[in-house]
């Protein structure tokens, strides 16, 4: 399959080599297993594996089949068709990294291209050109953080309100380090008045999500001050989304954004592959991971644009550098560039707006539900808690059996005594109709 | 480029200049004319540092690579050269002057033994 | 010509996207949290589409021509992957979905994992890590935590042949390692000698890339793996180069502990200009119970008649989650897809002719072209890009003058242990003309390099673009661009019901 050699072919070009047969080309392989038996499958064809694969996918109950109102870090929003037919260009999607410039300025500009319109989002002063997802980019801004401060101060502070997969994978990345993690331990009602309390001479950073695991959003600003106060450094983790309305944290003084930027039409797919955002300020752009596209000029005077500041980079640092990254989601950040060109300031702007209304209006008419209560009284996004009369998780259970409706996201499963709270997002996805159709179902939910 | 009488050297490409109780520290022409056009310095250190010798003090980078500096002696650092994280491509136009980085009070005067004469310098086996 | 920016274009008011009204009653804002200004682009439907595409046209791809950049395995990426990854049985489910109601993609993930079990003979996989450099700090980190599960705590020091890839390094120091590099022999293989004087009771293990980044199958693999293992270490397998092995040789079967698969190279996923990557690791039964958490597995097997349960669970010793949810999925879909096409003779006959049109290309070039290790190599090769009789031309140059042939260069100045080095790597799906036509082009450009030097330093001639400044970009730093100056900016338009 996919090869293209006649046998004459495969004769002259083994003549030329001098060997007779293929297995001579694998004289220098351990002899014993040699061309072994892995009891796989015969190969299909184009149409047999495409009905091999439509009958998997049909396995599938996905948000087209169900009524879903299930976030936590995923988010159902609608992929303008203009974002895959660009991507589905293979002048774009069958390149390699850009490391010939001369032929490769499709990328390199559409990489610099999405890095300027990070920066304006999120009203920072320089971004990279992505990391794997929301969960390493903060893994990458804890390691960031420690190595601006030359590994001195070992205390990183995790708000409550981070998303349960990203603490955990930050705990994986630092596990043989001297960090040390705090902050995990606080109520998850704890505001950031709370987290100021812990910052001290030694914290290197501080993590804050915005809008947080549960929606809410805070003021950060005394919090930046207070951390800067003690020359510790701040990272905002982000719904890019949400700063279609919400003041980016450029503006409240973060050091570092990173941002799960899936919201920015990429499909759920199942977990990826998803966007990692992170941008930070000039004075630390050269502590940053990840590539880099800068402007500059060619031989016949053009504007052009080229991999920069690669020496900071695990190819040339080789063990003395500060990531091993080297991959980046090219094709997820032009998607997100796409996404954004298209939709500019003002789409942005209504298509937050959306989410922000509906998840409002679901909200109060739940609230309105005996038995129901908003769990949290603070500012929410796209996303809210609410408190239930018995466990979430027999609530989702009866939801999807009996009405087809995935109501939202269990906190029980990661929380201890939230077993009666279940996570509800509502994105510009969501009917009135299926809003109204949740409230109903869950007005009628047994309460004993 | 003519390298000044007046300096001792490490097998690592640093030169010395000894005045009194103070040592300047550079890197040698050799080894700007290596890693090409210098686009980047950054300093490991801070003044009145108490640095020992065989720490990294200084990182330098061109385009395509990335070098650090060696402390050739122990010493508290009296001075940084804080022109060179601006104007960076000094090192290249003039590594025994404008661009030398640190100076260090030296705190061990028998480590000065150590260090490479001119002729002993332009005498190390490059191929490595 | 080259394309303006999309700051370039924008013009005031203009909008490439609408949404439906509101039919809910809008809410009222949080004045205090709203942004207030926002210099952001504004582009019709249109211009968005055309600027996009002619960015694409300034690209070389797998699809507009031959791309033999060793190492990174470019491939023909099949355009049925990209079709079934889009099925909207996919890509509109959700990762936290109760897993009753993604038994689709959980089965395909657990058969992803059984095909690599199969290919690579290890007991077990992950495929969370999200590209190889990940795999690799996932394994480290594997390794590391089966050392401390002994309670052998002394094992501080990687061994990292010369001939491995430039993340292994990194990939080690991540995970606090130190880092020792043992030297090839002249046969490109590991220096044996040189790797026992390292094998103490600090080794926690090895990380060899095999075949290594020469193309070449180490020969004396089994030796140096039972060198490591002797000492108590655990080898590494950087599995970048699978592709040259698939229905040939087991990984496992030689001893290796540990190791990554690349997806987008050895299983046709594109590279989409720089990642999504995808980088499962698989290991030794002894080495499953640390794998990150979750991997798939069947929870209930199957009845008679329908399909077993398949469920998300966790290794008892995991080393924790390395990334959110499951893995690249949109990827491993593609990967999937490409496996069951080729099938178990298929991914053998994949192997064996990305080896024969690499030795193809070796045997045509090695009369022009110095190669420092020439026998019969794997799917890449290493020759060098210059000459003693043929002053100032760099492999670079060499690089810059195959474009004006309409070929991607190969991959320059790595491996670092071959002066000027250019690597090569047809893969299996180019044919002989193809083949043919590249060595055409680099005979008469060594021709070139001899007689006319010039046009090698002053190349590429017939591109768009010419060499670019990078001592400038790296110099004076422009990582972004803006709003012209004047441009009229406007607060965002706040949604506002009839």
């Amino acid at each position: 399959m996919f090869l293209p050699h006649t046998d004459s072919d495969r004769e002259a070009m083994l003549r030329t080599i001098g060997v007779e047969r293929m297995e001579d080309l694998f004289q220098s392989l351990p002899t014993a297993n040699l061309f072994p038996n892995l009891s796989l499958p015969d190969g299909l064809t184009e149409m047999e594996a495409q009905g091999e694969l439509q009958h998997i996918a049909s396995a599938n109950e996905t948000a087209q089949d169900l009524v879903s109102f299930l976030g936590a870090g995923v988010y159902n929003h609608y992929c303008p068709s203009v974002v895959d037919s660009i991507l589905r260009r293979g002048e774009f999607y069958t390149a390699y990294t850009p490391y010939q410039p001369e032929i490769s300025q499709g990328t390199l500009q559409a990489i610099f291209e999405y890095q300027s319109l990070i920066v304006n989002l999120t009203g920072m002063e320089a971004s990279n050109a992505s990391h794997y997802d929301g969960a390493t980019a903060i893994a990458e801004a804890v390691n960031m953080a420690y190595h601006v401060h030359r590994t001195k101060r070992k205390k990183i502070i995790l708000s409550p309100g981070l998303h349960p997969h990203h603490r955990e994978t930050v705990h994986t990345y630092i596990q043989d380090s001297s960090i040390q993690i705090v902050g995990e331990n606080l109520s998850i009602e704890a505001g950031p008045e709370e987290i100021i309390n812990l910052i001290d001479q030694d914290t290197a950073l501080v993590v804050m999500q915005y809008p947080d695991f549960f929606g809410r959003i805070y003021d950060f600003s005394a919090l930046v001050e207070a951390a800067h106060a003690a020359k510790a450094l701040v990272a905002v983790h982000v719904n890019p989304l949400a700063l279609g309305m919400l003041t980016p944290p450029g503006d409240f003084g973060a050091d570092i954004v990173t941002g799960e930027g899936q919201s920015l039409g990429i499909p759920m797919s199942y977990g990826g592959p998803y966007l990692g955002i992170f941008a930070t300020r000039s004075k630390y752009v050269r502590k940053m991971a990840g590539r880099l596209v800068g402007e500059t000029t060619d031989s016949k005077g053009q504007r052009g644009y080229v991999l920069t500041l690669s020496t900071r980079e695990q190819h040339i640092r080789r063990e003395r550098a500060i990531s091993n990254i080297c991959s980046n989601q090219g094709l997820l950040a032009l998607a997100a560039g796409i996404y954004m060109s298209l939709l500019g300031k003002n789409g942005l702007r209504q298509v937050a707006e959306l989410n922000y209304h509906k998840a409002h209006y679901a909200a109060q008419k739940i609230a309105a539900i005996p038995g129901f209560e908003i769990a949290f009284e603070s500012p929410f996004f796209n996303e809210f808690a609410v408190r239930c009369p018995r466990p979430a998780a027999e609530i989702a259970d009866h939801l999807l059996t009996h009405h087809d409706i995935i109501a939202g996201y269990d906190l029980g499963q990661d929380y201890d005594g939230m077993e009666n709270h279940l996570l509800i997002a509502v994105t510009e996805m969501n009917s009135r109709e299926e809003i109204d159709y949740l409230v109903e179902t869950l007005s009628e939910e047994p309460h004993a | 480029m003519d390298t000044p009488k007046d300096l001792v050297f490490t097998s690592n490409d640093e030169w010395v200049r000894v005045e009194g109780d103070t040592a300047t520290i550079g890197i040698t022409d050799y080894a700007q004319d290596q890693l090409s056009d210098i686009v980047f310095v950054e300093y490991l250190v801070d003044e009145g540092e108490d640095i020992d010798k065989g720490d990294a003090c200084v990182t330098v980078e061109s385009v395509k690579a990335s070098a650090e500096v060696y402390m050739p002696l122990s010493g508290e650092i009296l001075a940084i050269n804080e022109d060179l994280t601006e104007i960076p491509e000094k090192v290249n136009s003039d590594p025994y002057g404008a661009a030398w980085m640190v100076k260090v009070k030296i705190s061990d005067t028998s480590e000065l033994a150590e260090l490479l004469d001119l002729a002993a310098y332009n005498a190390l086996d490059r191929d490595h | 010509m080259p394309e303006p920016t999309i700051y370039d274009i924008s013009s005031p008011g203009r909008q490439g996207m609408y949404y439906p009204d509101p039919d809910v009653p809008l809410a009222s804002l949080p004045d205090s949290l709203i942004r207030k200004d926002f210099p952001f682009p504004e582009i019709s439907e249109i211009d968005v589409v055309r600027h996009y595409t002619r960015l694409s046209q300034l690209n070389h791809g797998v699809d507009t021509g031959f791309y033999p950049l060793g190492s990174c395995t470019m491939k023909y990426n099949p355009k049925i992957n990209e079709e079934t990854a889009r099925m909207p049985g996919f890509t509109q489910l959700h990762p936290l979905q109760p897993f009753e109601t993604a038994q689709g993609a959980l089965g395909l993930m657990y058969e992803t994992q059984e095909w690599l079990k199969a290919i690579s003979g290890f007991d077990a996989v992950t495929l969370q890590p999200a590209a190889g450099a990940h795999g690799e700090m996932t394994g480290v980190l594997i390794m590391k935590a089966y050392h401390r599960s002994r309670g052998d705590n002394k094992r501080i020091k990687m061994l990292l042949p010369d001939s491995a890839h430039g993340t292994n390094p990194a990939s080690s120091a991540m995970t606090g390692l130190k880092s020792v590099q043992i030297l090839s022999d002249e046969r490109g293989n590991v220096d044996l000698a040189a790797l026992r004087a390292e094998c103490d009771d600090t080794l926690a293990g090895l990380m060899i890339t095999n075949p290594n980044t020469l193309g070449l199958f180490d020969e004396n693999l089994e030796e140096v793996v039972k060198i490591v293992h002797d000492a108590g270490g655990l080898v590494y397998g950087d599995g970048a180069n699978l592709n040259a092995i698939m229905g040939i040789s087991r990984p496992a079967d030689s001893g290796i502990d540990v190791m990554h698969f690349n997806l987008h190279k050895t299983f046709s996923t594109p590279h989409g200009g720089g990642g999504p990557g995808s980088g499962p690791v698989g290991v030794t039964a002894e080495l499953s119970q640390f794998l990150p958490s979750p991997i798939v597995d069947i929870i209930e097997d199957a009845d008679d008649d329908g399909a077993p349960l398949y469920g998300l669970v966790t290794p008892e010793n995991t080393i924790g989650r390395v990334k959110s949810f499951h893995g690249h999925f949109g990827i491993l879909v593609r990967a999937f897809t490409y496996m069951i096409m080729l099938g178990e003779k298929g991914l053998r006959q994949a192997s064996e002719h990305a080896v024969l049109n690499a030795n193809y290309l070796q045997a045509l070039l090695r009369d022009t072209y110095k190669i420092p290790h020439d026998r019969i190599c794997m799917h890449e090769f290493v020759m060098e890009g210059h000459w003693e009789d043929a002053p100032g031309i760099h492999a670079l140059d060499i690089s810059k003058r195959l474009m004006d042939f309409g070929f991607h260069p190969p991959t320059n100045y790595f491996p670092l242990i071959v002066p000027e080095a250019l690597m090569i790597e047809p893969t299996e799906t180019e044919n002989k003309e193809t083949l043919d036509a590249f060595v055409d082009a680099l005979i008469q450009i060594a021709d070139e390099a001899h007689n006319n030097p010039e046009i090698l330093q002053n190349a590429p001639h017939n591109t768009l673009f010419g060499r670019m400044d990078e001592v400038q970009a790296a110099r004076n730093l422009v990582l972004c661009c803006w709003l012209p100056e004047d441009y009229e900016e406007s607060a965002p338009q706040p949604l506002i019901l009839d």
